[in-house]
Parts: structure tokens; C-alpha cells; sequence
């Protein structure tokens, strides 16, 4: 048995558990829904998010409850939900695992989201990759429309709240969530510039709240069994409810693995994956996705919540934690993730859209054995001018490696430019063209 | 045309959107699905259809790396390079399936049978290597498990040994 209670995969735990939306009703599904239809107001409802202290999982980490108060409240037209499936942080595989597990957890979620905040539509905007996810997702709404819990007169209410499954195409970025809503109206995935932002001017400039996966399959549990009980899990005030880690790399056991906020990495490392896969050490580990910095064996007692990561010098992101044995070449790893980020940056921002081919130029050639000194001050020149200097987040992400690595590790990058020198191979690599 | 035989799938894609535009992406796959990529022919219907000039359709497709804009094989691989992957053999993944079917990344192979793409983090970290063909994704990639793949594909067009319903590391008791 797990050590700690299961909450978003507790279902999905139990033998024989399919998914279904008799397998969800028997494990006590959509009795949230019932008991708040009509029964707890929309703006109770949201108290009460609020007052469980939930914040997004997507990685942003902003309280859900906060986010939906800012829709305006006597604005007449249509609002919509969204919600964000486009999985694609490097590192991270729990919205699959949620999705194609227990699609009901989620649907039940976005019904109630809507019902919050007053939007009779909700799109699952899903990555296109997951054509298995989609597939489910849409079997399972039709289970719920035809049992009532989604389409016209939701359980012979009044409330009306449809829900559509819309696939991504491969486009990292679209998990921004204004570049989310562009990609949604057809459009090429770029950010927008905020303000104003999607709670006033959303999808086709309505009112619009974007929130992830995790975050929705929270609700049925926090309306079932109360805000304070949520509270109560994990890290409060200020990290409150259990997080699916997704542990990858170098350990015994990879895999999902929900725990409550505030535990420590070494727990989550050495007790729930299993430890490293062989007798090397533990060299370094990501401990939010791609975008966070990398953390060193000094780290491994910090607590996973947004702040204890935040005080590291990192960020809890999405929940994707990667861990590195010794002998990893953090250079080589770094330029990895720099290759990422070349590849899916946007375009729109010139810091992002330049510096990200001339940071993957340098560490190319310093990993070739081809640099030079001044390159060390070049790369972190670049990477002080693209942390924001970009319309949204990715340009502070793209150098979240390179700055890290070259903190922790700066002597392996000098060890890989003098093996240039000794062997009088200083001189820049051509061009090179996208992969 | 698209228009003449999937009308009433058009017809229930559009009726999902309060604007037509949104359309834009499932019509492209439903191009794709035709004619295993998205020819020009398509993104001229597809303007048509939802009341768009022809670049408002092709800035679209050029920007999402899954519409293929040309003729790929019946097979397309794509393994996942980056670092969760690297780190436990994606490389040498590409390298196994470069020995067995004699094309890198961006080739296809001269019977038209498969198409190799090396392709950025397909949120399945904890199961590497991994690849996906086609609509289905296969993890914890090993030499054998990669033979026993192509081999299924190139008999049957499919593999046993594609995922199903993810979830890892699986619950105690399942059969693994």
C-alpha cells in the first residue's frame, strides 16, 4: 500500500478499475456534481476553492480560486473554460496518466469549474499526440451526455454545459495559455501580450479561464469533502492537496507518484522511485520540468512545495522531476534541453526567437570541444537578454538550464573549452540550420 | 474533395465552435487522415469551407509540427531526443532503428513502408526511450521489443506491443 493516502489516483489504484463511467460512479463519482448543482451557489463554490488553498498545477502555480474571481461578474455574454491537456513540459506525464485512466475524475472537474464561473461551454485542449487520450476522452463524454452530467439540463437542472475535446497539433508553446486560446481559434499558437488577460479577454475575446488537468481533477474531491480538509494536506497555507510527481531519469523506479506537498526530494526520490537505478550517485536533478533550474545532492532536502523550491532557486513547475546519475555531462545536458527550446520557440519575440539559435551555436560547439573562454561571458550575456525580454514565459524558461548548469557546473564547461585549446580547435562552427 | 464525402463529419466539427475558424486544425487532420498529409488541394477547400484566404490556412498548418505538408512513409516513427529520453538510451534507439531500416532522421525508407523523425518530449518521461508510429505510442524500448515491432507492422500494419491506457509504474497485482 502506499504511504501516503491517494487522492487523484486513488481510484485508478484499485484492481480491475477501467475507467468507465460505471467504474466512476461506483467509486462515488459525479456525487460532487450532484451535491453542488444548483444546490451551493456558483460564488460558494468558489469560496470554497479558494479556501482550500488549491493553485495550479500546470506549473504557474496561481490559486485556481483567485483566478476565477477575476472573471467580471456582470458581464452578460457567453464565458468559456479550458481546459489545459497540452502536456508537453519535458518531464512530465501525469495529465496522460489522468486522462486515460479516469477521464470521469476530469470531466466531473470541468463541470463543476464551469458551473463556478458561468461558462456553458468547456474545450479540452489536448496534444495532439495523445490520439489514445482523446479517444477516451471523447467515449467518456459521450457516457456522460448520455447519463446527464454534461449537454442540456445537466441532471434535469437548468444549467446547460457543453464539453469538447479540441487535438493540438505538436507545438510546445500552446501550453501557454493565451498561445492556447490563438491555437483554439485556429490560429498560430503565439502568446499574447497580457494585460488584458484571458479572465476579461479569453477565447474569442470573452471572458475565459484556462486551468490545468491536475488542477480540475482536484475539484470533485474538494467539493466532496470540504476546503478544510484540503487545507489540511500537504504544506499549508500555502501549498495545500497532494501532487502527482512524475519521477524519470536515472532512478530505480520511474513513474507517477502522488504524494502531499512538502515532502523531500530525497523522499520522493529514495523511497517512492525506488532510489538510483545502479551504485552511482545522484549527480543532479530537474526538479520541475525543463524550465526549472537544475538542483545538485545538496538540494535533496528541500521540500517539495512552490515555496521551499522557489528559496532553492528553482521552481516547483510541473511537477516533473529528473534525476542524473554521476558521470552525466551536464554540458551535454543542458544543450538538450537549449536544443528543445530552439525548436519550439515561437517565433514572436526577437530575444527568444534569436538567442535561442545562437545559445544552441555556442554549446554545440563548446560540447564538439570547440570553444572558447569568452563564450562562458556570451552565454550568460544571451541569457540575461532574454529573461524577461519576451511576451511570456518561455524566454525565462530557455535559460533556466544553461544558467543552472553553468552555476553548479561551470568547471565541466571549462574542462570542455581547454580540451579545445590543448587541441588548437578554437574556431566557430558554420551556421547551423534546424534540426 | 473532403467537402462531398465527409460532409456530416464537417458539419458536427463546425457545429462545435461559436466561429468557424476554430475548425481550422481538426479539418487539417481530417485532410491528413485522407491523404497522409496535407496537400494544397486540402488547405484550399479547407479556406472555402470556413471562409479564410488560402495563407490564413497555410500560416496555420506550417506552424504545428504534426501536419505533415509532405508525403510521408505508411509508418511514420518518431522517437522522442530529448534529455528524459537521452538519458536512458533514445540515442542508441535511433541508432538501432538507423542498423535495421537503414534511414536517420527525416529519411524514409525506398519502399515507402516507414519515416524516421527524432522529435521533441512526448510526455512520456518515466517509460523511456519511447517512439510513437503513428497514432500509438512504445515505451521502456528495448533491440528486441523493436524488432518484435517492426516486424509486427511490416506483417500484420499492427503491433500487441503498443501501449494502452497509461498509467506507470503499473498498480500491485496487475499483470505487467
Amino acid at each position: 500500500m502506499p504511504k501516503h493516502e491517494p487522492i487523484l489516483l486513488k481510484n485508478m489504484l484499485q484492481p480491475g478499475y477501467r475507467g468507465s463511467l460505471a467504474d466512476y460512479e461506483r467509486a462515488g463519482g459525479y456525487q460532487a456534481l450532484r451535491k453542488v448543482l444548483g444546490k451551493v451557489s456558483p460564488a460558494d463554490v468558489t469560496a470554497t476553492v479558494m479556501k482550500s488553498g488549491l493553485r495550479g498545477r500546470g506549473g504557474a502555480g496561481f490559486p485556481t480560486g483567485v483566478k476565477w474571481g477575476f472573471l467580471p461578474k456582470d458581464y452578460q455574454g457567453p464565458r468559456y473554460l479550458c481546459c489545459n491537456a497540452d502536456e508537453s513540459e519535458p518531464g512530465t506525464f501525469k495529465d496522460r496518466q489522468l486522462i486515460e485512466r479516469d477521464p470521469h475524475q476530469l470531466i466531473e472537474g470541468i463541470v463543476i469549474a464551469c458551473y463556478a464561473i458561468g461558462a456553458a461551454s468547456a474545450y479540452i485542449y489536448i496534444r495532439g499526440e495523445f490520439v489514445l487520450g482523446a479517444k477516451i476522452l471523447e467515449q467518456a463524454l459521450a457516457e456522460a451526455r448520455a447519463a446527464g452530467y454534461v449537454g442540456k439540463h445537466i441532471l434535469g437542472s437548468d444549467s446547460t454545459i457543453d464539453v469538447w475535446v479540441h487535438r493540438g497539433a505538436g507545438a510546445y508553446i500552446c501550453g501557454e495559455e493565451t498561445a492556447l486560446l490563438e491555437s483554439l481559434e485556429g490560429k498560430r499558437g503565439l502568446p499574447r501580450v497580457k494585460p488584458p488577460f484571458p479572465a476579461t479577454h479569453g477565447l474569442y475575446n470573452k471572458p475565459t479561464v484556462v486551468n490545468n488537468v491536475e488542477t480540475l481533477a482536484n475539484l470533485p474531491h474538494i467539493m466532496n469533502r470540504g476546503a478544510e480538509w484540503f487545507a489540511s494536506i500537504g504544506s499549508p497555507p500555502k501549498s495545500t492537496g497532494t501532487r502527482v510527481f512524475c519521477v524519470s531519469g536515472h532512478v530505480a523506479r520511474p513513474g507517477n507518484y502522488e504524494v502531499p506537498m512538502g515532502i523531500t526530494f530525497r523522499e520522493l526520490i529514495y523511497e517512492q522511485a525506488g532510489g538510483m537505478r545502479s551504485d552511482k550517485k545522484l549527480k543532479a536533478f530537474i526538479p520541475g520540468g525543463a524550465s526549472a533550474p537544475f538542483l545538485t545532492p545538496d538540494h535533496l532536502d528541500v521540500k517539495l512545495d512552490f515555496e521551499s523550491v522557489a528559496q532553492a532557486g528553482s521552481m516547483l513547475g510541473s511537477g516533473g522531476v529528473t534525476v542524473m546519475e554521476e558521470g552525466t555531462d551536464m554540458v551535454w545536458a543542458a544543450l538538450r534541453l537549449m536544443e528543445f527550446f530552439y525548436h519550439e520557440s515561437c517565433g514572436k519575440c526577437s530575444p527568444c526567437r534569436e538567442g535561442s539559435s545562437w545559445l544552441v551555436q555556442i554549446m554545440r560547439r563548446i560540447v564538439n570541444k570547440r570553444g572558447q573562454m569568452s563564450d562562458l561571458e556570451t552565454l550568460t550575456d544571451l541569457c540575461k537578454n532574454i529573461a524577461g525580454r519576451t511576451v511570456c514565459a518561455f524566454g525565462d524558461a530557455e535559460v533556466a538550464p544553461i544558467m543552472s548548469t553553468l552555476k553548479h557546473w561551470r568547471h565541466e564547461y571549462v574542462t570542455l573549452i581547454h580540451a579545445a585549446e590543448a587541441a588548437n580547435l578554437i574556431r566557430p562552427e558554420p551556421v547551423g540550420t534546424k534540426q | 474533395m473532403l467537402k462531398e464525402k465527409y460532409n456530416d463529419e464537417i458539419a458536427e466539427i463546425l457545429a462545435r465552435y461559436p466561429v468557424k475558424r476554430s475548425a481550422l486544425l481538426p479539418l487539417l487532420y481530417l485532410a491528413q487522415r485522407e491523404q497522409g498529409y496535407v496537400t494544397e488541394p486540402a488547405m484550399q477547400e479547407i479556406a472555402g469551407i470556413l471562409k479564410l484566404t488560402p495563407p490564413q490556412v497555410y500560416e496555420t498548418a506550417t506552424f504545428y509540427t504534426m501536419l505533415n505538408l509532405k508525403p510521408v512513409g505508411k509508418f511514420h516513427i518518431q522517437v522522442c531526443k530529448s534529455l528524459m529520453c537521452a538519458l536512458v538510451g533514445s540515442d542508441q534507439l535511433i541508432g538501432w532503428i538507423h542498423a535495421k531500416l537503414g534511414i536517420k532522421p527525416g529519411g524514409t525508407t525506398a519502399d515507402k513502408l516507414f519515416t524516421l523523425s527524432a522529435v521533441e518530449c512526448l510526455a512520456a518521461c518515466g517509460t523511456a526511450p519511447m517512439m510513437q508510429i503513428n497514432d500509438d505510442y512504445y515505451e521502456r524500448l528495448t533491440e528486441d521489443k523493436l524488432d518484435h515491432i517492426l516486424a509486427d507492422l511490416r506483417q500484420t500494419g499492427v503491433s500487441s506491443l503498443k501501449t494502452g491506457p497509461f498509467m506507470w509504474p503499473e498498480p500491485s497485482g496487475a499483470k505487467s
